[in-house]
């Protein structure tokens, strides 16, 4: 919408009665403008003791300033790098990291603080004004650019030649396709990837913290165990990639207990094993309440009940946590009876 | 511009050697051209211009310090074991950018110290950013010809968020890896593409080994060059357009009137800079911000409590926790709402600041360059939109540390994230109601003490007994400063059938400009200004009110 539209009377009056030319207090204009108050002459204007005390106040933050600039270095120098002290309120704290600090704050401050009250106290404090020019060109200006590149663009002759036009937009518009084709290589295609994890039928489930495989009887009622599948270690390149998505929580719950009619199915004795990636953004699940088998994301805070197939109860995720169906093997371990039924983790395009 | 004769006759052999310095240059550059229109340059005075001035400063500090860091960060993901100095973390394995990041907090000496400063510098100065845009919005300094750094300083706003989060991501602490897992969950939600961006941006499944070499250089080097080139940008235009000021006596919107940059703004100006430096260093000296060696390495299974973003990502936080998790499923795909509708509001909710500044020139249908700043009661309506989105703003940083103020106050979870759900919606209306009467409020009381002078407290009694309170008129000064806004009339669309009968088309938006226009500036929304002749009836007539 252009501004033609709007008719004049809709916007204010001119916006003011005048640079400069400063109006009277008088009956006719008791609005208007009586220009700048005369200047006030500050104590250091008059008084060349004052003047004086400003200048030695100036040179004592300058000097301060230098000081702590001996204290900075010879606190860089002396101080042992690993030594801790304790100061009131803060407790214990590096002591190096503490003097470096506050003699380099100090070092600048003070060559703030003298600079500001040297323009403050002994530069000249009279205001001074400036007159402002529109930014818009005058109408001439503007007529004489129009008028240019009208004759540019008459002697390019792109206007008139079609075929040039058209050919160099298609080659200027195709060019950086080169550059898109050249990010491909960023990253494989997910394909299937966020669908599977390590875990398969027969491996075993590996407490996290001991390294050892776990039995039905280390899984007590009222604990939560984080797991991994057996041949994931630590120093396996890949190990982040792996148990972001292959980590595994288990909870023992009495098999009366369980609501969900599949979780039962899937649990061993009432021992049950969940994905411990949540299904809003991916954060591990961490938090257990023992008395209601819920679990809480510390992250975004969805609670999800363990006992009725993880359903979300609270808070921002959109389904429930993915459960592995778990066994028991010949030698009286507990074992994955298979990958993960859907993906773990955050929901995404196709996840379905 | 300068001839032969007249470089001849500068008499360039007897110059001192500074002036002839200035002349070499000047010479090859045209420097005294440059000089002429901005050494002297005035500046006008307000405590509130110093705002920008913070920013400025910090993202040098940042320039600085963060230089000095790449000296000893390692952008690497490979796995090592740490053996340095920090006995807590012996043996354990990490990437070795965590562990540069370790050796950099233990064993450089001061490196803990330019760490620190470097990412309190980066809290100060998105908070100045955010606070300078408060201080342009609400003063109405973003109107014509400003908008385009109105835009400028909205880009360094914004990418000075995606800065600090690649910034405080490249430790790769646990803290942090869940920060970027937050991010990743984010972008796997959207629609069709989501899944390809991750393996693109993550080189793979997350967290892959790719993201802190790639963030490393989106950190040091694409978005702060972007950055540096829009500050530069955002000051040739603040010289260019003149700094606004506030109506007062003997300032108009054609002049400038303050103090000349040589001397008086170099002082303070190039003092304030190491004000701020200074208050950066002791903060680091003495608050610890992000101990990555308390949090330990990232391990996509491990999080803590109490995980927080920095402040400027609190309130995308808040719009995450806060959202249902709705999720649609149909034809084998999965839209999910409960992630994307917090992304696109994120993006929405900024954008309303890159907007505004157009939407309010089309309502006005101004097209005048504006000098002069509002006061933020003589524009209601603005002051009381820019509140509503603080209050938006507020509700959901409250909302990202929803756990934090659950466990701090002793509230349950569940009540303060329903708190923030309805306060989303509900917060921002009661803001605008109140301030809008605020402003009003003010605006009355400003027409009084034009009409009836300033209170004096001094209580007096006439013969016949009344009491009464002297009032004191206002000096000219005074009353020129408190009329001297300007207001608007609500636009009219006019009637709709011409004088002969004939019925004229109203475009939509028109009807919708003239009802905006009308809320803006309709009786409702604006206490007219003392006009001369009720100032001359009321003190002309008799002595006291």
């Amino acid at each position: 919408m252009s501004s033609q539209d709007i008719p004049e009377e809709n916007l204010p009056a001119a916006q003011d009665t005048g640079h400069g030319a400063l109006g009277v207090a008088d009956e006719k204009h008791p609005f208007a403008d009586p220009g700048l108050p005369p200047h006030e002459p500050r104590i250091q204007d008059i008084d060349e003791r004052a003047a004086k005390r400003s200048e030695r106040t100036v040179a004592l933050l300058f000097t301060v300033s230098m000081l702590a600039t001996i204290g900075f270095i010879a606190s860089f120098v002396a101080i042992p790098h690993d030594k801790s002290i304790y100061v009131f309120t803060l407790g214990h704290i590096n002591a190096m990291n503490f003097a470096l600090g506050l003699t380099l704050g100090v070092a600048l401050f003070c060559i703030g603080a003298g600079a500001v009250h040297w323009g403050r106290t002994l530069m000249s404090d009279h205001e001074l004004v400036q007159e402002r020019h529109p930014i818009e060109a005058p109408a001439d200006v503007r007529a004489q650019v129009f008028e240019d590149f009208r004759q540019g663009a008459k002697e390019s002759q792109l206007g008139r030649r079609k075929l040039i036009r058209n050919t160099m937009f298609g080659a200027m518009a195709m060019v950086p396709l080169s550059g898109v084709v050249l990010l491909r290589d960023l990253g494989p295609l997910p394909e299937d990837k966020l669908r599977h994890t390590l875990w398969r039928k027969g491996k075993l489930i590996v407490n996290m913290n001991t390294n050892e495989p776990l039995r039905p009887s280390d899984v007590a009622v009222g604990s939560l165990t984080f797991a991994k599948p057996e041949g994931l270690e630590e120093h396996d390149h890949g190990f982040q990639n792996e148990i972001a998505k292959a980590a595994l929580m288990l909870v023992r719950i009495q098999p009366e207990d369980i609501k969900d009619k599949r979780e039962l199915e899937w649990s061993h004795e009432g021992i049950v094993a969940y994905s411990k990636i949540c299904t809003h953004v991916g954060c591990p699940i961490s938090l257990y309440e023992q008395q209601t088998h819920h679990v809480l994301c510390p992250c975004h805070q969805s609670t999800f009940d363990l006992s009725d197939g993880a359903r979300v109860i609270f808070g921002p995720a959109g389904h429930p946590l993915p459960q592995l169906r778990i066994g028991v093997n010949d030698e009286g371990y507990l074992e994955a009876l298979g990958d993960f039924e859907e993906p773990v983790g955050p929901a995404f395009w196709e996840r379905g | 511009m300068s001839t032969n004769d007249s470089t001849q006759s500068r008499a360039r052999g007897k110059a001192p050697a500074g002036e002839r310095v200035a002349d070499w240059a000047d010479g090859r550059l045209g420097i005294y051209s440059l000089a002429k229109a901005n050494m002297r340059k005035i500046f006008p005075d307000h405590w509130s211009f110093m705002l920008g001035e913070v920013c400025l400063y910090s993202f040098l500090i940042i320039i600085l310090t963060g230089v000095y860091l790449t000296l000893f960060f390692h952008p690497s993901m490979n796995e090592v074991e740490y053996h340095g100095s920090y006995i807590p973390m012996q043996g354990q394995l990490m990437s070795e950018a965590y562990k540069s990041t370790l050796d950099i907090s233990f064993d450089v000496r001061g490196g803990l110290l330019i760490r620190q400063i470097h990412h309190w510098a980066a809290i100060v100065f998105l908070a100045g950013m955010f606070v300078h845009m408060m201080r342009v919005f609400f003063t109405g300094a973003f109107r014509k010809p400003r908008e385009i750094n109105w835009l400028f300083g909205f880009l360094l706003f914004v990418l000075g968020m995606f800065t600090g989060f690649t910034g405080y991501s490249l430790p790769d602490d646990l803290l942090s890896g869940t920060g970027v897992r937050f991010t990743q969950g984010a972008i796997l939600s959207v629609p069709i593409v989501g899944t390809y961006i991750s393996m693109f941006l993550f080189g793979g499944e997350f967290p892959g080994d790719d993201f802190v070499a790639r963030f490393y250089s989106i950190h040091i080097l694409l978005l702060p060059g972007i950055m540096l080139g829009l500050v530069v940008a955002h000051l040739i235009l603040v010289f260019y357009h003149k700094h606004t000021q506030f109506a007062g006596p003997g300032k108009s919107n054609k002049n400038v009137v303050g103090m000349p940059l040589l001397p008086v703004y170099m002082a303070k100006a190039g003092g304030f800079f190491f004000l701020v430096f200074g208050v950066i260093a002791v903060l680091a000296g003495i608050a610890t911000v992000n101990p990555i060696w308390a949090l330990g390495p990232y391990r996509p299974d491990m999080v803590s409590t109490g995980a927080q973003p920095d402040w400027y990502m609190g309130f995308a936080e808040g719009l995450v926790r806060a959202m249902p998790g709705w999720e649609i499923n149909l034809w084998g795909h999965t839209l999910v709402l409960g992630v994307f509708v917090p992304l696109v509001l994120f993006g929405v909710f900024l954008a309303a600041i890159a907007v505004y500044p157009f939407i309010e020139s089309w309502i006005t249908g101004d097209k005048r360059e504006h000098h002069i700043l509002d006061r933020p009661r003589n524009a209601p309506t603005r002051t009381a939109l820019g509140v509503a989105w603080i209050t938006a703003y507020m509700i959901m940083l409250i909302g990202g540390g929803n756990d934090i103020v659950a466990t701090h106050f002793h509230l349950s979870i569940n009540a303060v994230t329903w708190f923030v759900r309805i306060g989303f919606f509900v917060g921002p209306v009661i803001a605008f109601v109140v301030t809008k009467r605020i402003c009003l409020g003010l605006q009355r009381r400003d027409k009084d003490k034009v009409l009836h002078g300033r209170e004096t407290g001094t209580i007096k009694r006439l013969p016949h007994g009344e009491y009464i309170e002297v009032h004191e008129p206002l000096s000219q000064a005074s009353l020129h400063s408190l009329t001297a806004h300007e207001q608007y009339a609500p636009a009219e669309i006019g009637p709709t059938v011409d004088e002969n009968g004939v019925e004229r088309k109203v475009k939509g938006s028109q009807k919708l400009r003239a009802k905006l226009s009308k809320a803006y500036f309709g009786e409702d929304a604006q206490i007219p200004k003392p006009t001369v002749e009720e100032y001359k009836e009321i003190t002309s007539g008799h002595g006291h009110h």
